[in-house]
Parts: C-alpha cells; sequence; structure tokens
C-alpha cells in the first residue's frame, strides 16, 4: 500500500464503466474507506438515465481538507478505473494526462451502434496501444473472467477495486476495504466481496 | 439505510447530497414525508421510509406532487413536522396548492425539497424551480456542500416555525447524488402528537382555521404573508450559512449558490487566483440578505455570477445592486447575460476557470495542445458512442416493436404520443422511432384524447397513447375520463411493468405495498378503466403475435375509448432480475447473416444487447452474460435460427 498521505490536494480518481457493472457501489465503498481514514471525500456520479446502456462514471475527490467539486476538471484525473476498456479510453482521453495510472477491464460490453454493426469497436490491441499514446502508466485485466470464476460477472468492480488499491499509490487496503463492504453488503456477501477484492491485488501482481 | 439513524452524534459519514437532506430531517424531528418519484429526488422519501419504523414516521409515495404536498400539510397543520419532496417537474404540477399554502402559512416546520436537474440528465427538460419561491414570496435555501444539506433541512424546519410558512429547499443533481462527509448531529427523542385546533379566529395563525382566501383576501392574507417573508429576510442577515471565502478586496467577486460553489472554488484554485479572486457563496437565495451582499459589494468593483439554467441570482442581485448603487457606487457585471456563463446546460470546472480567464484576461493554463489534441482526436475517431436503449429482455421493446409493426399493417399512417418513464425512449431508434409526441407527465393520453376528437375536422388517422402504471394514476386517468365523456376514439396502451421502473420501483397505488413496505390492497388498472367505461384487453408483450393483433384490433375499433394493458415485468424488477425464463442459442448454420434477407432484422433493427453482430464470422451471436433469456428474439428471425429452450 501507499504511504499514508497523497502528493496532491484533492487527489482525483475515476471509476467508470457502463451501466449495470457496480460503478456506483463501488465508489461509494472506496470513498467510504477514505471516509473513515479521515479524510474529507466528495464523490461525484453520473447515473440515472444512463443506467439504459450508457458510459457511467464517478469522480471521487479525496482532501486533507474540505469538499471538492464533484465533477473534476478536463486532465486533471490521477488515476482512473475502468470496468470497460472503451470507457477506460473514453475516460483517459477526457480527464487522463501523462503521470495519469489507469487501470483497465478487458471484457467489453457493446455499445448498441456496434450490435447493430454501425460501428467498430477496436480490438483490445489497439486500446491498449491508444492508451500507451496517452500515458505509459496502464495495467489491463480480465476481471470479468475472474469475477465469474467466483460465482458471479458483477464481482468485476470490487476487483478492480482491490487493483486500485492495491496498485501503490492509495493509502488504504484490505483492511479498510472490510469495514467500508460490511457498511453496504449483507453480512453473508462480505466474504465473497473480499474475495473478490484480494483477487484484484493479485492479478496485479500476473 | 441504517446508517443514516445508527451513526454516533459527532461521527462523519460518506451521505449524498440526498441522504444528507435525509439526515437533516431526521435531525430536524420529521414525522411526515411525501413525495412522488423522480431523478434526482428519489432517494430522500426511499431513504426515509426505509427508517420509517425505528423513526416513527408516516412516509407515503402519494399518487401525484400536488397530492403530496397537501398530505404533509395537513401534518403540518396538525403541529408535526413535514416534508414534501420532488423534482422540479413535480413543482410545476403542485404549484396550485403551493400559492394557496404559501397564503394560509403552516403550524408545525414544513419544508419542500425540489431536486433540479441541470442540463436535463435525467430530465425531458431543463427545468427551473428557484422562480417559484419568489412568485409565491416563500424562503429559498441551497446548500453549498453537503455538510450544508444536513444542516440548512434541519435549520429549515426551525425557520418555518418561525415565521410561520413553507421554507423551499432547491438541491440540483451534483448536489443531490454526488456524496460528501457529513458529520452527523443529534436524533431527538421526543414523541410528536397531532391535533388539529381550529377555534380561533379566520386570522389567528396559531389556533383558527387554515384557510388560504378570505373576505378581502389581499389585505388580511397576501400582507401578513410579505411580512413573513420580511422576517425571514432579516433572519437571513446573519445566516451562517451564508459564506465569503478570499481576500478582503477581491479584485473580482464571484456570487454563487449550490453546486457552483464547489466549481468556482476549484476554478479559482486551478488558476491560482486566491489573492485576486472571492467566492460569496449564498444560501439564502430568497430573499437576498441585502446588508450581506452590500458589504461584500462595497469592496470591489467587478462582480460574476456562477449559476445553472436562468438567470435567477444574476437578475435580482442587480436589482439590489441598483438601489444600492448611490451607496457602493457601480459595480461591472458577469454571468449568463453577459455570455460569459452559458445560458443552458450544467456548470462544470472547466466552465468558471473558462469564465474567470476571459474576465481577467488570463492565458489559460491548460494541457499542452501535443496531448489534448492527441487525446480529443481519439475520443472521436476510436471510440464508439454509447447510445440510449433499453435494456436487455426489457418488455418495451418488445411492446414498441409490435405498436410499430401494427400501425405499418394498419397503413393509415396512425401514430403514438409518448409519455415520461424508460418508455421515453421509444422516440429513438431502440423503440423504433415510434413515439410521435412526448411532453409532460401524462400529457400523452391527453393530446391522444384531442387528436381523437379532430375528426369532424377530417383527421382519420388512428391515434394511441401510451403510459407506464405509476403514470396511470398520476395523470392518464384524468384524461381517459374525458376521452369516454368525450366519446374520443381514444386508444391507450399501458406499458404495465409492475412498478415505477425508470426511479427504482417506488410503490404507487397498483402496487400491493406502500413506501414503507406494509402490504396494501392494489388498485387494479384494468377494473377502473372498465369502471370508466372502456373496453379492455390484456396482452403479454413477449407474445409478439397476440399483441400485434390485440393492437390491429384495437385501431380497427373507431368507437369510444379501448385500453390494452401489456403486462410484463421490467428486467431489472427483483423478480425477473437474474433469472432467465429461457436459455439463448443461435445456430450459426441456420443464420444466413448479410445473405439472409433479412437485413440484419435481429441486430441491426431488434437491436437489443444481449444480440451481437459478429463481423468476422458474419452470424449474429447471443451474448450470455447479457442476455436475460426473455426469449422473445426466437419469434423474429425469419429463418427460425434462433432458438430458445426452457430454462432449468
Amino acid at each position: 500500500m501507499g504511504s499514508a498521505g497523497f502528493n496532491k490536494d484533492p487527489y482525483s480518481l475515476i471509476i467508470t464503466g457502463v451501466g449495470g457493472q457496480g460503478n456506483v457501489m463501488a465508489s461509494r465503498v472506496l470513498g467510504s474507506m477514505f471516509v473513515n481514514k479521515g479524510f474529507s471525500v466528495t464523490v461525484g456520479e453520473t447515473f440515472g438515465a444512463s443506467q439504459r446502456g450508457g458510459s457511467v462514471m464517478s469522480h471521487i475527490r479525496i482532501s486533507e481538507g474540505s469538499s471538492w467539486s464533484p465533477q473534476i476538471p478536463a486532465f486533471g484525473a490521477d488515476i482512473i478505473a475502468a470496468m470497460e476498456p472503451v470507457e477506460g479510453l473514453r475516460v483517459l482521453a477526457q480527464y487522463g494526462n501523462p503521470r495519469c495510472t489507469l487501470i483497465c477491464n478487458t471484457h467489453p460490453v457493446y455499445p448498441v451502434n456496434v450490435i447493430k454493426g454501425e460501428d467498430a469497436y477496436p480490438s483490445l490491441g489497439d486500446i491498449k496501444r491508444h492508451v500507451k499514446s496517452l500515458t505509459p502508466h496502464a495495467i489491463f485485466m480480465d476481471a470479468t473472467e475472474e469475477a465469474r470464476s467466483l460465482g458471479n460477472p458483477i464481482l468485476a468492480n470490487m476487483i478492480i477495486l482491490g487493483a486500485l488499491c492495491g496498485v501503490g499509490r492509495l493509502p488504504v487496503g484490505h483492511g479498510d476495504f472490510r469495514e467500508a463492504i460490511a457498511e453496504r453488503v449483507k453480512t453473508d456477501q462480505v466474504a465473497l466481496n473480499m474475495r473478490a477484492f484480494d483477487a484484484g491485488i493479485a492479478l496485479l501482481g500476473r | 439505510m441504517s446508517y443514516l439513524i445508527n451513526g454516533e452524534a459527532g461521527s462523519s459519514h460518506l451521505l449524498m447530497g440526498n441522504e444528507a437532506i435525509v439526515r437533516g430531517a431526521l435531525e430536524g424531528g420529521v414525522s411526515v414525508a411525501t413525495g412522488y418519484p423522480g431523478t434526482p429526488s428519489s432517494e430522500i422519501v426511499e431513504s426515509l421510509a426505509g427508517v420509517a419504523k425505528e423513526r416513527n414516521l408516516y412516509v407515503e409515495w402519494s399518487v401525484n406532487e400536488k397530492v403530496a404536498l397537501e398530505v404533509a400539510a395537513a401534518a403540518s397543520f396538525a403541529g408535526l413536522r413535514s416534508m414534501c419532496v420532488m423534482k422540479q417537474n413535480g413543482v410545476n404540477v403542485t404549484s396550485d396548492f403551493l400559492l394557496h399554502l404559501a397564503s394560509s402559512g403552516t403550524r408545525g416546520g414544513m419544508v419542500l425539497v425540489s431536486c433540479d436537474d441541470p442540463g436535463a440528465l435525467s430530465s425531458v427538460n431543463e427545468g427551473e424551480s428557484r422562480l417559484f419561491a419568489k412568485m409565491v414570496e416563500i424562503p429559498l435555501l441551497e446548500p453549498g456542500d453537503f455538510q450544508e444539506a444536513k444542516d440548512i433541512t434541519k435549520w429549515a424546519f426551525e425557520l418555518s416555525e418561525e415565521i410561520r410558512n413553507l421554507v423551499m429547499i432547491r438541491s440540483v443533481t451534483r448536489m443531490s447524488h454526488a456524496s460528501g462527509n457529513v458529520r452527523y448531529g443529534k436524533l431527538p427523542d421526543g414523541k410528536a402528537h397531532a391535533q388539529f385546533d381550529f377555534h380561533g379566529s379566520l386570522l389567528d395563525q396559531e389556533k383558527g382555521p387554515m384557510i388560504s382566501m378570505v373576505v378581502s383576501a389581499a389585505e388580511l392574507q397576501h400582507g401578513p404573508q410579505q411580512e413573513k417573508l420580511r422576517k425571514a429576510a432579516g433572519i437571513f442577515e446573519e445566516c451562517p450559512f451564508n459564506t465569503y471565502n478570499g481576500p478582503e478586496r477581491p479584485e473580482l467577486l464571484i456570487v454563487t449558490s449550490s453546486a457552483c460553489n464547489l466549481y468556482s472554488r476549484e476554478a479559482i484554485k486551478a488558476l491560482n487566483l486566491e489573492k485576486k479572486a472571492g467566492v460569496l457563496k449564498l444560501a439564502t437565495t430568497w430573499p437576498l440578505p441585502r446588508n450581506v451582499i452590500k458589504r461584500h459589494f462595497a469592496l470591489t468593483d467587478r462582480i460574476m455570477i456562477v449559476e445553472e439554467v436562468l438567470p435567477t441570482l444574476e437578475e435580482n442581485i442587480k436589482v439590489l445592486a441598483a438601489e444600492m448603487a448611490p451607496e457602493i457606487g457601480i459595480k461591472t457585471f458577469y454571468g449568463k447575460r453577459s455570455g460569459h456563463i452559458p445560458s443552458v446546460g450544467e456548470m462544470n470546472p472547466d466552465l468558471v476557470i473558462g469564465a474567470l480567464s476571459s474576465v481577467l484576461g488570463l492565458k489559460r493554463k491548460s494541457m499542452p495542445e501535443a496531448f489534448a489534441g492527441k487525446a480529443r482526436k481519439l475520443a472521436e475517431t476510436v471510440v464508439p458512442k454509447r447510445e440510449m436503449t433499453f435494456c436487455p429482455g426489457c418488455p418495451h421493446r418488445a411492446s414498441y416493436w409490435s405498436i410499430h409493426n401494427a400501425i405499418e399493417m394498419d397503413n393509415r399512417k396512425g401514430f403514438v404520443c409518448g409519455d415520461i418513464g424508460c418508455y421515453t425512449l421509444g422516440m429513438l431508434p431502440c423503440g423504433f422511432s415510434t413515439l410521435k409526441t412526448v411532453h409532460s407527465m401524462g400529457s400523452g393520453s391527453g393530446i391522444a384524447s384531442g387528436f381523437g376528437k379532430l375528426t369532424q375536422f377530417g383527421m382519420d388517422q388512428p391515434v394511441v397513447a401510451v403510459c407506464g402504471d405509476s403514470l396511470f394514476f398520476l395523470a392518464a386517468m384524468h384524461a381517459m375520463a374525458i376521452a369516454v365523456l368525450q366519446t374520443s376514439p381514444f386508444s391507450l396502451v399501458s406499458l404495465d411493468n409492475s412498478g415505477t421502473a425508470m426511479t427504482g420501483f417506488q410503490a404507487h397505488p397498483g402496487i400491493a405495498a406502500n413506501a414503507m413496505g406494509e402490504e396494501m390492497p392494489a388498485l387494479d388498472i384494468a377494473e377502473i378503466c372498465r369502471a370508466m367505461g372502456a373496453r379492455v384487453e390484456k396482452a403479454d408483450p413477449f407474445d409478439l403475435e397476440g399483441t400485434r393483433k390485440a393492437l390491429n384490433e384495437m385501431m380497427e375499433h373507431r368507437e369510444g375509448a379501448k385500453v390494452l394493458i401489456l403486462q410484463q415485468a421490467c428486467a431489472l424488477s427483483p423478480q425477473r432480475k437474474g433469472r432467465k425464463s429461457y436459455e439463448m442459442e443461435i445456430d450459426e448454420e441456420m443464420c444466413l447473416g448479410e445473405e439472409c434477407g433479412c437485413n440484419r432484422i435481429c441486430t441491426r433493427i431488434f437491436g437489443c444487447p444481449g444480440i451481437v453482430w459478429n463481423r468476422e464470422k458474419g452470424v449474429s451471436t447471443i451474448d450470455e452474460l447479457i442476455c436475460t433469456g426473455c426469449g422473445v428474439c426466437a419469434d423474429i428471425c425469419p429463418q427460425g435460427a434462433i432458438k430458445r429452450r426452457e430454462a432449468e
């Protein structure tokens, strides 16, 4: 895990994906982890109509001091966690910068125009190449496959969250996650979510 | 929801703005809360319903916003603290009663919460509720962060009792749906007791009847009502939620409120303007605190107003500035009217950074063009757009498929009047562009009833209205009453997905449980329509042929009101989520792809996200992770290549 604090205030993270992937849950759990550590956290979320197949995004600001804008300024993100690869590229292009880290699930969720055959979905190789043209700090993993092996593809959100916390830039880890997840899910679901979180950290080593 | 009532006083929690409002209401001793669901407001009543038992509350999802405000008003008249919650559009619905309530006044502290949606992120339009506070002459409060959302809500009940009138709180999507730290205060213990006193004189605010109109109303009611507002204005001069951050004599003063406060602070930090620009954040935006504004305006010459939707704050401030000009001098203003702040859409830090840079003549520090240009080009050329569509297995896609086909077969240029809900997407290609009118809640039925009466002017196109189950009770049944009475050839298709699905399955009168989860006798839409004199049929939209036939019969029947109830639960509903009726498979030998002549009807036209066009193989395939197993697509493939088998 990282050091006691951040080198920047506010520190800005984005969790992105497609409606239905558990984006909001992941961002609120992450936010709670930092509130429990005494930080001031602001989480901005886009949901509502976006749940119906649209892109979703949560902006998370972590500060020693106060609330910040629930929308991060352009090119202002320090870490982006993406539960879907083109969403990772989309958000990196809008909010990323050459120092920004991207953690990216490789399992695609096709937009309706791709399903219809009207738009092309870039290959994973192309996505990786484009991402690397924007930042050298990119980590790709098939979190959906890993989640499926744990029994439920929805757990990809907790796997990505584990990777996000394990990448070494955030001062939170296993114990903080246990405390925050226990506030949000039923007691019998805590252990499974913990396994997903730890699987995300483990995937970083592969 | 337990974290909303279990935290110790002084403990800090990550709460959504809406949850912060809930905690504030609980700390303020609210007893009765009502509302009608609408993004971004729904979590407030939902969360209160979740703790209703533990906190001895009465919480109601009302049939519409007007009834919601009336139910909450009754509690206030009986001395209880009450709250009524709605999205901005709901204030339009409740505005008739709102004016009367503001005139009669209230007793127990009463708060109206309106959640506006600048940029219409989850709305049909970008409306504005702040003007209602000015129009009906009640105080308006706007929290500038999450802690304030809690604290201001608690304070609003006290203010309401102090002035004996309704207090309005306005939130916006980025406040309601964003989250931040909230430090808890104490929850009160005392038990509330309700009694309505009415034996005093007509004008006795404490013990008399609550009547908004008495003889010579203008003089006797309007005057005292304005006196209440003047009292609020006096209190606002000392309000701790109006704050200033910045240098003593700022080169530029930003005046702002709500989420724009956070954008403004961010912009000042991004441009390193802490020594040049200050932010006067107002929480009491109607009536404005005149002396607070005067004090700050006297110390600067240039003022920028940062706000969303209409230039409401800007115009109210300019009136004060004009009145105070002899004392504080002439000021230069920047805002929506000068074009520095966009006149439409949601604000964000970048827009404030742009406005500040332009006013102060700064060369904007930003990402070097080498990176920004590359990023922009990638976003435009490589990343595919994500258009909105119905969820996989959504009954609306199947319903619109049949409605669209029935209208084509009928061949008399028929059309559909749409309404508000997930099914509004029926105006887009995902609903086969079926909807030809869409306006406010319930208007589809009223407009369709009106079209039906135009036969006398030669109009012979068949007209169908669609409405959801919750909306039927909110407004569509009133339109149907007049359609029956006037013998309009009215055809209503009720898209009954067994819940207020778009906003998260809140209770409505057709559901056998109320907001607090107590079992209730459900009202039956079919029985109500029959009792009103309509011919009623039911079909399952997943049965495409049966539904299409029922629709064509309805359109052929020219006389009187007809209702077709298309009943199938939402794909995200608790009863369907995670359960497949069928395992779906595509026989790749049988799928002829581009050679078929079907023009890829399954992927290109039907467009369910569960079926994907495989470019390499030239066939369609099922995405098992996404498919919900509704089985409908098997009936649209002319080759019979899509196979369904009963799921275990």
